[in-house]
């Protein structure tokens, strides 16, 4: 149960069962869907931008606690940032969960609570389940009006 | 059915599980250090050791390519492959061996019917009927086809519990339609559709038929010669043998006048450059160089299907199929879905609160494999209104034993999930 418990951590289920920045934002400027064919989960990222910072975001969707999650915890880390720093998350988010364990460090320690996924590195399958809603958001700072996929 | 249902009623049946399960290696290997429990056969089957025995041998002692050359090993090989043919036409009640076709699989064998049959039937403002249970294999191919011939896509709706309401099938089946095709074994929901009674109503009124009989055949004895339909079709790797392979029942009628599917090597009469003639089929439609060792191991896989008899089988897994639905249907909080009276293999279920891929995960660390997702039957999932079901399936050589590990697994969800 060891591994099973590194992937479901209490604020993973959390987020899971009370997702925080849940729901239609009105006046969004920015919308993007995120879709994981694999499993059918559709996700919808919706944000305010001002110059190049995240002034405002929320999601609305279905998926399973890994997705729901992350895109519960995403929208908390990266609301108040800029751009580039949202890009620089996700870079450090994806390093987290299929990068060389034995390099982590620097990236890691500003992901604070992102960290969490850290347990997911050991479910390779479930690696599109954390990143669909970051895929969703890309596509919504894109702004090419295309549905982000994990595949 | 009903005589051998009753013939094995208690736990003695005369079908000996533990000696089936002793052919099949997988089984007894562990998963994350615990015994497996393989409950994703609606997927994809394990394989007995006779099948993978008939490949090996075949590569280590007569492999050569079939129906070209006039060496020994080219002789051996052909004549396995033709064995093979002959095996599955057996099997399934065929007329003749030349009405098996090899294909892919069952979405290889329907691409076939759509793309000949179906272009040389299907016109312009005709429809074609398929059921609301249908495998993504069997709308795609047929969407292709109405898009290029201008035709319409028709539904035959189910109810609630996954069954064909008759009357609205009977009213879809018109003058339009030009086409009937329809899962035998819904691999989502495990319905059994009335196979023989569908096909007499739309022949009555001079529609062809076509089944995906892929879920079927693992389960239940198969006779094609009673059902009645014009073309039925078969994946190898749901039937315990290989993947890549699967066999397409045409009548010999419609296979005599279908053009061919692909062009190649091996489908010719006579080819110069200004045309070319057609073999006659079989061959009319298995263009290249065929899945030689495929098509062997999968009638090893019928040899293994015969040396069972399939309405013990079927018994059998009617016996295992009540057990699991008396077991998950006590759980609190758990919704099976799919609840037809003729059902075969498969318990799809939801949880409430837990998604379907974190219910496959935490099974999966218990050494439980099930299938978590759409199933490739995405319409049938926005019927009952969900993105995905955990789906536990069953073959021949599981036991009540995985159905309770199935359900400590489903406990262990709770755990986890609070």
């Amino acid at each position: 149960m060891s591994e099973l418990t590194d992937l479901y951590q209490e604020v993973i289920l959390d987020h899971n069962k009370a997702p925080r920045n849940f729901g239609v934002l009105e006046n969004a400027d920015r919308t993007a869907d995120g879709h994981n064919p694999l499993c059918g989960d559709m996700l919808r990222v919706s944000l305010v931008l001002e110059g190049d910072v995240v002034q405002d975001i929320r999601f609305e969707g279905s998926g399973c606690a890994i997705s729901k999650a992350s895109a519960s915890i995403m929208t908390e880390a990266v609301k108040g940032k800029r751009v580039a720093e949202v890009e620089a998350l996700f870079e450090g988010f994806h390093e987290l969960m299929t990068g060389d364990p034995s390099v982590k460090g620097e990236a890691g320690a500003e992901l604070g609570k992102l960290a969490v996924f850290e347990g997911v590195r050991e479910f390779p399958v479930r690696v599109k389940c954390a990143t669909l809603a970051w895929h969703t958001l890309e596509a919504a700072l894109r702004e090419d009006g295309k549905v982000a996929s994990t595949e | 059915m009903t005589t051998a249902a009753t013939s094995v009623d208690s736990e003695s049946s005369a079908f000996d599980v533990e000696s089936v399960r002793r052919q099949f290696p997988a089984l007894s290997r562990e998963v994350y250090g615990k015994p497996l429990v393989y409950l994703d056969s609606a997927a994809s089957a394990q394989k007995p050791e006779v099948v993978i025995e008939a490949e090996l041998s075949c590569y280590r002692e007569y492999y050569a390519n079939v129906h070209r050359g006039v060496h020994r090993f080219a002789q051996l090989s052909t004549d396995a492959y033709e064995a093979a043919r002959q095996k599955v036409s057996t099997f399934i009640g065929a007329g003749c061996p030349r009405e098996v076709v090899f294909v892919r699989g069952t979405t290889e064998g329907i691409n076939l019917v759509a793309s000949t049959f179906g272009r040389q039937r299907v016109g312009a403002g005709d429809e074609v009927l398929i059921t609301a249970m249908e495998h993504h294999s069997n709308i795609v191919p047929w969407q292709l086809l109405c898009e290029q011939q201008g035709a319409k896509l028709v539904v035959a709706p189910m109810s609630q519990s996954g069954e064909l309401i008759w009357d609205e099938f009977e009213k879809r089946l018109t003058k339009k339609t030009k086409l009937l095709s329809f899962v035998h074994v819904s691999n989502a929901l495990g319905t059994i559709n009335p196979a023989a009674e569908m096909t007499a109503a739309a022949q009555e009124q001079g529609i062809p038929v076509v089944i995906d009989g892929a879920q079927a055949a693992p389960h239940m004895p198969i006779d094609i010669a009673s059902i009645g339909c014009d073309f039925y079709t078969l994946s190898g790797h749901k039937m315990f043998g290989p993947s890549g392979i699967g066999a397409l029942y045409g009548k010999l009628e419609h296979l005599n006048t279908m053009p061919p599917y692909q062009g190649g090597g091996e489908m010719i009469r006579t080819v110069t450059f200004e045309k070319s003639e057609w073999a006659e089929p079989p061959a009319k439609f298995e263009a290249g160089t065929p899945n030689i060792a495929g098509a062997i191991g999968m009638g090893a896989a019928v040899d293994f299907l015969k040396s069972l008899d399939m309405a013990q089988v079927a018994a059998y897994e009617a016996e295992l199929l009540e057990y699991g639905t008396q077991t998950l249907e006590a759980i609190p909080g758990l919704t099976l879905i799919g609840t037809a009276q003729n059902k075969a293999g498969v318990l799809s279920f939801l949880i409430d609160g837990v998604h379907a891929h974190d219910i496959g995960t935490i099974l999966d660390r218990e050494g439980i494999a099930v299938r978590a997702g759409h199933h490739c039957a995405q319409p049938v999932m926005d019927f009952y209104g969900v993105a995905a079901t955990a789906r536990a399936s069953l073959a021949l050589y599981n036991t009540k034993d995985d159905i309770d590990r199935l359900a400590a697994g489903i406990g262990k969800i709770r755990e986890v999930f609070g």
